[in-house]
């Protein structure tokens, strides 16, 4: 077991070590900010040439969560393409695989800031600004509860600077899924004022929680 | 060419006498590179042969290019020439272009450069990717390298050499002079520039260099040479102006503080590092030109250039790492030539005790030390091709032919040289998924940029000095004043209300804004730490050895002070002395784990590789190692469960069969992938924009270089990271050479810490180890966290 099963708004879910969140009753898998094409808009914008591997390596990561959970769907909160022209250009190949991911399961492409369009038809899976589920699934964290993406957090752990979830009163925020993603600490004032107490589960080789804000640094 | 009277007149005005080695640079020919003490007037020989030709008059548009590896330097000499020049009323314009020079002035030295321009390595790398740099250096006669000895210690050096090689082939018939303070291998230095005739000035008297008494020993440990405060300062009651040597910054900031808390007389002294406020450091600069100053505490941030012919004592706290370095600093005391200088040494500990000592034999033996360099480094040539093509397209062979008449890049293969030109045009991925947005593209036989807008972004990256991300420190509330910067990661480690050292005030800590770090007054606290790692030197291998011999031989020891003879004395009682032919190791808990001292002497790369493969053997034996430092006596590491017997550790097969995987994801590799990959230009450090936003830190790094190492490991960034770790971290043989040398182990647990191994816990450079000890500890950590809030 390499999870951390909590209770948020009256549901019983577990932050994975891997950074994506299981939610057992409804059988959803949820990721966040998978960034997909990042290194593709880089280029194309005449910036750095990064390795183009980022796509296989945050879908080898999804690929073994959905092998390992059998979801009934999986739910992207936004940013799941680096931004709408990723979404076009990724690779028929890498295409392709996202189609075997999804079957058999339905799949939900939340709106993001770097992707507020419609996925393109070829890929799998459908759109949604956000999604009601007695909490809300979007992007960005707004009216509790819900759950979103968008900060990237991470948090400092024996030394080591760590992707983690934060679990508040009403809020829960993923950790970034894609692999060139960079993060943001979980003191910073932006997240601090979403989750001013609660839990951090910083995600490795296990989930490792741990509390975080102002009753704890008092 | 001769002195003509116009400038012997003026000579004998100034009451000088040309020194004979400025008359000989006047008269060479071709390529030279002088040699000659801080002191000896290098810089006025440099341009002299200038001067003469312009007096001439004869000459239009840039006739000389000044480098130097300091911004300031230039300035100064820009001031230090403004006199001859206006005495002998010669019309001459000098300028410098520095990243400080004013865009319209840049503008305009474009398209109507002056005479004599001064500039540092990156200013002319920048000018060189211009479309008009073949106009503004066509006509170049001359070019001067000013501290060539400094600008070779690292890829700044590289990179001017290919720029001069560029130069050579923009002004063909090009006349280059180097200078240089002393070392140990001219000859080499004269390759490094691509060949010259090496003139060596008098090397003038040996220096008055000693040990300063001092009534308290130096202690145990520590690096801070606080015993020594009412020596220091009487010491420089007594001199016109003394220079204070430390070598990290954050022991300047704290020596700056106790010499200030004992200064009872208000001396006034100031303060000098890298991690100052420009402001800060030119107002210290400019004190001490007017004399207004009597002792500046400095760290290396002084060793260069600035010339202050007051100066006459230097005081180095802190074992000196280096004799080249030390007897470079040596110099900067009395800038008087043929006056010897006059220099004292601080040990800041019993330690270092014995390297001043070391030390001293070797300045009186004028046994300099230095490593030789390695051929020139590819991520800088991919920085320079890519340059190369902001200016204009290029054909390869061209290119290839110019880049191997720079001295580093002589042996160049071609093989390597298309292997960087690949990565700088598509990437160089295996995976040829971006042929579309390849950043160069070949048409009709010329390679060229295929988004002229991409220029910008490369001009915005250009560099090789690759610094931790820095944040600037401000006092809180409207219009406070820049303090400095520290360590992004020193930022992310406080705490509001934690006090730290800045500028040799306690302020406390308050928050982050917009990335600027926030910080109220805090007079009376004490600090909870200085604030910056600052530069580390590694001791000289030579200088080691030297210091190993003299610990192996208690007939020697009558050298040392009698503390430091008590202090070896007491590690031989508790524990032993590392003798000849016996490694010497120890194991003892500290601070809540337990530590493993090997005393090695193999110099820190050797120690280093060594530490990364015994933790590796460490981590199979489950012992739970968490990180390990090195330095050039001793490896230390630490982990969750003792070492009690490192005969298995030290197998020669299971050391060597580490060799085979150890390059893997360790954290001094990604150490060195994040340099590579940054002045290569993969990773760019200027993004526009990017920093502004502070809303996420950019992917790290090691992101990259895990998914190359998974994807691509083939890569030519992974190869030169590779490279550059063996030839930096040293091979196998040095580990294999000190295990022939010291046959015999000698394991020893102790109940405390060793007198020897108490230096080891003060040293920085710590390398974690990422694996069970680590996720051990993790767990601990955030278990205790949530036991502590009743939530367990």
């Amino acid at each position: 077991m390499t999870g951390y099963g909590f209770n948020f708004a009256g549901q019983r879910l577990e932050a994975r070590a891997s950074g994506a969140l299981w939610w057992p009753d409804r059988r959803w898998l949820v990721v966040a900010d998978l960034h997909l094409g990042k290194s593709e808009r880089m280029a194309r914008r005449g910036g750095a040439l990064l390795p183009p591997y980022e796509v296989a390596a945050t879908l080898d990561r999804l690929e073994a969560e959905i092998a390992a959970l059998e979801p009934a769907a999986v739910i992207s909160l936004g940013d799941g393409f680096d931004d709408d022209a990723a979404g076009r250009e990724l690779p028929d190949g890498l295409c392709d695989r996202l189609h075997r991911l999804a079957e058999g399961r339905d799949w939900v492409w939340i709106t993001g800031n770097h992707d507020p369009g419609a996925v393109p038809k070829r890929m799998p899976g459908r759109t949604l600004p956000e999604l009601d589920a007695g909490i809300t699934l979007r992007h960005e964290a707004g009216a509790g509860p819900d759950m979103s993406g968008h900060f990237h957090p991470c948090i400092r752990l024996a030394g080591q600077r760590r992707r983690c979830f934060l679990i508040g009163q009403d809020h829960l925020i993923l950790p970034a899924f894609g692999a060139y993603t960079g993060g943001l600490i979980a003191d910073h004032p932006a997240l601090a004022a979403l989750v001013p107490e609660g839990l951090a589960v910083a995600c490795g080789a296990r989930a490792l929680a741990m509390p975080i804000g102002q009753r704890h640094r008092a | 060419m001769t002195l003509p009277p116009r400038f012997q007149d003026w000579f004998a005005r100034q009451g000088w006498q040309p020194h004979p080695h400025q008359l000989a640079l006047l008269e060479a020919q071709g390529d030279t590179l002088l040699i000659a003490p801080t002191g000896g007037g290098k810089t006025l020989a440099g341009f002299l042969p200038s001067l003469v030709d312009l007096a001439g008059g004869a000459h239009r548009g840039m006739h000389t290019l000044y480098v130097s590896p300091l911004k300031a330097l230039t300035a100064d000499i820009a001031r230090n020439l403004a006199r001859p020049v206006a005495d002998l009323g010669l019309a001459i314009r000098i300028e410098d272009r520095t990243g400080d020079t004013r865009p319209a002035q840049r503008a305009r030295q474009r398209v109507d450069p002056p005479d004599i321009l001064l500039t540092t390595p990156e200013s002319l790398a920048l000018m060189l990717s211009y479309p008009e740099a073949p106009a503004i250096f066509g006509g170049l006669r001359r070019v001067v390298l000013d501290e060539l000895h400094a600008l070779t210690e690292n890829k700044r050096g590289d990179q001017l050499m290919l720029g001069l090689a560029r130069l050579r082939s923009l002004a063909p018939g090009l006349q280059v002079t180097g200078l240089s303070a002393t070392v140990e291998d001219p000859q080499a230095l004269a390759g490094f520039m691509g060949g010259a005739r090496v003139l060596e000035a008098d090397p003038g008297p040996a220096p008055d260099i000693a040990m300063l008494p001092t009534a308290s020993p130096a202690p145990w440990a520590g690096g801070g040479g606080h015993h020594a405060i009412p020596e220091v300062l009487e010491q420089v009651r007594q001199a016109n102006t003394t220079i204070i040597f430390i070598n990290t910054r954050a022991q300047a900031e704290l020596f700056f503080q106790a010499l200030w808390a004992a200064n009872d007389e208000n001396l006034p002294i100031g303060l000098h590092h890298g991690s100052l406020a420009r402001e800060a450091r030119q107002r210290v600069e400019a004190a001490m030109a007017a004399g207004q100053l009597r002792a500046v505490v400095a760290t290396g941030s002084l060793d260069l250039g600035i010339d202050w012919g007051a100066v006459d004592l230097v005081i180095q706290v802190g074992a000196p790492k280096n004799v080249k370095r030390l007897v470079q600093r040596i110099g900067r005391a009395n800038h008087r030539y043929n006056a010897p200088s006059r220099a004292r040494i601080v040990p800041a500990n019993r330690f270092e005790v014995i390297e001043c000592v070391a030390a001293l034999e070797a300045v009186a033996e004028r046994d300099l030390d230095g490593d030789p360099r390695g051929p020139g480094p590819l991520d800088v040539l991919c920085q320079h091709i890519l340059l190369t093509a902001c200016a204009g397209p290029f054909e390869a062979d061209v290119l290839y032919a110019e880049v191997i008449t720079a001295g580093p890049y002589r042996a160049l293969s071609r093989a390597d040289f298309d292997a960087c030109l690949d990565f700088a045009a598509t990437g160089g991925y295996a995976l040829r998924a971006y042929d579309r947005w390849q950043r160069l593209m070949l048409r009709d036989g010329l390679w060229r940029l295929r988004d002229p807008r991409a220029a910008r972004d490369l001009r915005m990256n250009i560099g090789t000095i690759v610094e931790a991300e820095m944040l600037k420190v401000r006092f809180r509330g409207r219009g406070g004043a820049p303090l400095g910067e520290v360590e992004e990661a020193f930022a992310a480690s406080l705490e509001p209300g934690d006090t730290f050292l800045i500028g040799g005030q306690t302020v406390r800590y308050e928050g982050l804004r917009e990335m600027v770090v926030e910080v109220t007054k805090q007079p009376t606290r004490k600090p909870k730490i200085a604030v910056f790692s600052g530069v580390k030197l590694a001791t000289s291998t030579q200088l080691s050895h030297r210091v190993q011999a003299l610990i192996g031989d208690p007939s020697r020891h009558h050298a040392l002070p009698g503390n430091t003879r008590d202090w070896l004395a007491l590690q031989a009682e508790v524990s032993a002395l590392p003798r000849p032919g016996v490694l010497q190791s120890e194991s003892f808990r500290h601070d809540g784990m337990w530590h493993f001292a090997l005393y090695g002497f193999a110099g820190r790369n050797a120690l280093q590789t060594l530490g990364l493969l015994m933790t590796r053997m460490m981590e199979e034996a489950g012992l739970g190692p968490l990180g390990f430092l090195s330095t050039d006596y001793a490896l230390l590491i630490w982990s969750l469960d003792p070492v009690t017997d490192p005969a298995p550790l030290l197998d020669r097969a299971g050391l060597r069969a580490g060799l085979g995987d150890w390059l893997g994801s360790n954290a001094v590799m990604k150490r060195t992938f994040r340099t590579v990959a940054t002045i290569a230009g993969l990773i760019q450090r200027n993004l526009p924009g990017l920093r502004k936003t502070g809303r996420q830190a950019t992917f790290s790094s090691d992101i990259l270089y895990d998914t190359l190492r998974k994807y691509d490991p083939d890569h030519l960034m992974l190869r030169i990271t590779t490279d550059e770790a063996r030839r930096g971290l040293v091979d196998f043989d040095r580990i294999e050479e000190m295990l022939d040398r010291s046959p015999r182990l000698d394991h020893r647990m102790l109940d405390r810490v060793s007198p020897l191994a108490a230096p080891l816990l003060l040293e920085v450079g710590r390398v974690p180890i990422a694996g069970q000890g680590r996720e051990r500890l993790a767990e601990a950590e955030a278990a205790a966290l949530m036991a502590e809030a009743g939530l367990a």
